[in-house]
């Protein structure tokens, strides 16, 4: 019963690397960069006013 | 007694005219000169994230002027950010935005695409999710 177990866990293991080559194929279409895809509009739009400010005040770095 | 007293009172002056220069200064902090011409040249742009880029070739004087305005940055939006409860990459996502709009026409800054545009009289070209 014990040694069963720990053969199947081992087949499980196993399981992803026998299911075969991987194919990694470029895309047609150009890679378009999406940068921060979690940040929601609605935050931007939130800070927005705030980021204005702090460009206006910071004009050296800016 | 008398001669002191001027001289008390002209001192007194000096005092105040170099506090109120001090005062003035950081008030209107310009871009430093290196910047300035860097950033017209286009030899840097803003990039989408909020923090400068360089556009062509690095040179360590160029990394160097980038590095260091990009490091000022990142603690003002470290600051607001907590400020306004958002995260830092929010935050300064937001001011690349701002950023970009600000340009005028000549200098340089990155499309949605990750390309280096320049900018003409017409708006940029910016992230879908921007103000």
């Amino acid at each position: 019963m014990h040694r069963r177990f720990i053969w199947m866990g081992a087949v499980s293991a196993l399981a992803p690397v026998l299911s075969g080559c991987i194919n990694v194929a470029a895309p047609d279409e150009p890679i378009v960069i999406e940068l921060n895809v979690n940040i929601r509009q609605e935050v931007i739009y939130r800070l927005a006013d705030d980021a204005a400010s702090t460009i206006e005040e910071n004009a050296d770095i800016f | 007694m008398a001669h002191s007293l001027t001289r008390k009172i002209a001192l007194g002056g000096a005092v105040a005219a170099l506090a109120l220069t001090g005062v003035a200064s950081t008030a209107i902090a310009q871009r430093d000169p290196a910047y300035a011409a860097a950033r017209s040249s286009g030899k840097v742009g803003e990039k989408m994230d909020g923090y400068l880029g360089i556009v062509g070739t690095a040179s360590p004087e160029l990394q160097r002027l980038v590095d260091d305005i990009n490091i000022k940055r990142r603690a003002v939006y470290a600051q607001r950010a907590q400020q306004a409860r958002a995260t830092v990459e929010e935050y300064a996502l937001t001011a690349g935005c701002q950023a970009i709009a600000k340009t005028v026409p000549g200098e340089k800054y990155q499309a949605p695409d990750g390309t280096w545009q320049t900018r003409t009289s017409a708006a940029p070209i910016r992230d879908p999710r921007c103000p």
